[in-house]
């Protein structure tokens, strides 16, 4: 279950929102709307604890996210703007690199299933284009089903109709096995019919 | 937690393979630094001798400060910084396992070509062993205090020139300690003081490091 109780953030000193609260439990989805600059992305990264609320706490199973450090680490996948790949790497090294880093231990031949599901060619990243970038980083929520949290920042960004409609259908499936999604996003989605919305700005 | 650590130096010394010309650069800035003051001071052999160790750690240390700037800046750039931070190990030992890493790839190989340099100067062949030591003993110290700054200064504008002044001022000691321990093996004295207080630096360096990285992280990343 993850909790927000009063959160506030500031950017310099303009503040985005403030004494935003919700309650979210296994099986839930929430998404993040308002215009450029209305906070979004800080709010999913002080939900991901990357970065500190001006006030209020974020809570995981009723204990402070700050407590728990590497344990919520673990129990959450996170993936932001920037799809976090190496240039220099293909696919297949990236994603394999980033489950150890995390401790997951995923076998390299699901690693490489998920990524051939996506579509993502083996080459060295530098040379795909910006939508496979982010089929190779989504590629991380394929082998991470059973990572209870999910945060994503803008994951419909650059996919195509098929990706999107790919990944609204591991979200669905996500939500369904009890899983827990928040994503912000311009973009309509069959999804928000099914999630909770907070508003910004 | 070391499973990770062992993870992340083995991806950073994969990826300084892939981008090779990047370690090369420090290592060539090091080995052309050194090879200037003869050009400059002329070729007078005893006075060569004499500037030897002194000339060799200063090119270490500028070389060590030239290759600090893309210690945590390429990370940070593609988003695979906000990864470690939420990854399984604690943000002090990530912080670890990036800086042993970055010796192993700008710091050893320096440890490595001294002696060549040595040679130009037409140092006593009797102490290559203390320079070598002395450099292998003092690079890890400068890379885990460098790495401090590299933090602090990340994703800032002119963040090298402000790396530089931040950082130049805390190598005086391992600079002392490491030219001090060529220089004293030389005049035929025991360089065991200084190559122990250097070792006792590096042990306090591996301890305390890495987590006030850890914290210059935090700050810088937020």
């Amino acid at each position: 279950m993850l909790e927000a109780a009063g959160l506030a953030c500031e950017r310099g000193a303009r503040r985005l929102f403030a004494e935003l609260a919700f309650a979210l439990a296994g099986g839930e989805a929430l998404r993040i709307a308002g215009p450029n600059g209305s906070g979004k992305t800080s709010l999913v990264r002080i939900l991901c604890g990357l970065a500190a609320p001006a006030a209020g706490e974020v809570r995981w199973n009723g204990t402070p996210i700050r407590h728990l450090a590497e344990d919520y680490h673990r129990s959450l996948v996170y993936i932001g703007h920037a799809p976090a790949l190496k240039d220099e790497l293909t696919p297949l090294e990236n994603l394999d690199i980033a489950t150890r880093l995390a401790a997951a231990g995923v076998a390299r031949h699901a690693l490489a299933a998920a990524l051939s599901t996506l579509g993502v060619p083996d080459l060295a990243v530098r040379k795909l284009s910006q939508g496979q970038k982010r089929r190779a980083a989504l590629a991380r929520l394929l082998v991470s089903q059973s990572v209870p949290l999910w945060l994503l920042d803008e994951p419909f960004a650059a996919l195509d109709a098929r990706g999107a409609a790919a990944l609204e259908d591991l979200l669905a499936g996500q939500l369904r096995a009890g899983g827990t999604v928040v994503y912000t996003t311009h973009q309509p989605s069959a999804l928000d019919a099914a999630a909770r919305l907070i508003e910004l700005g | 937690m070391l499973a990770v650590a062992r993870t992340l130096v083995a991806r950073d010394l994969l990826l300084a393979w892939r981008r090779r010309a990047d370690a090369a650069v420090a290592l060539l800035f090091f080995i052309i630094v050194a090879s200037l003051f003869p050009l400059g001071v002329g070729a007078e052999p005893n006075q060569l001798r004499a500037i030897a160790p002194g000339v060799i750690w200063v090119a270490a240390l500028l070389s060590s400060l030239l290759s600090l700037g893309r210690l945590f800046a390429a990370d940070h750039a593609d988003g695979t910084l906000e990864q470690l931070m939420l990854g399984a190990a604690p943000l002090g030992v990530v912080a670890a396992a990036k800086t042993v890493a970055h010796w192993l790839v700008s710091g050893l190989p320096l440890v490595v070509i001294a002696p060549v340099i040595a040679l130009q100067y037409d140092v006593q062949r009797s102490l290559y062993g203390v320079l070598a030591l002395s450099l292998l003993l003092g690079t890890p110290v400068l890379s885990f205090i460098g790495a401090i700054g590299a933090a602090l200064t990340l994703g800032l504008r002119g963040g090298g020139v402000l790396l530089a002044l931040l950082i130049l001022p805390l190598y005086v000691q391992v600079l002392i300690l490491g030219a001090g321990a060529v220089d004293a093996a030389s005049s035929g004295l025991a360089a065991t003081g200084q190559l122990l207080v250097l070792s006792a630096l590096l042990i306090v360096a591996v301890v305390f490091a890495p987590w006030a990285t850890a914290t210059a992280l935090r700050v810088s990343v937020d």
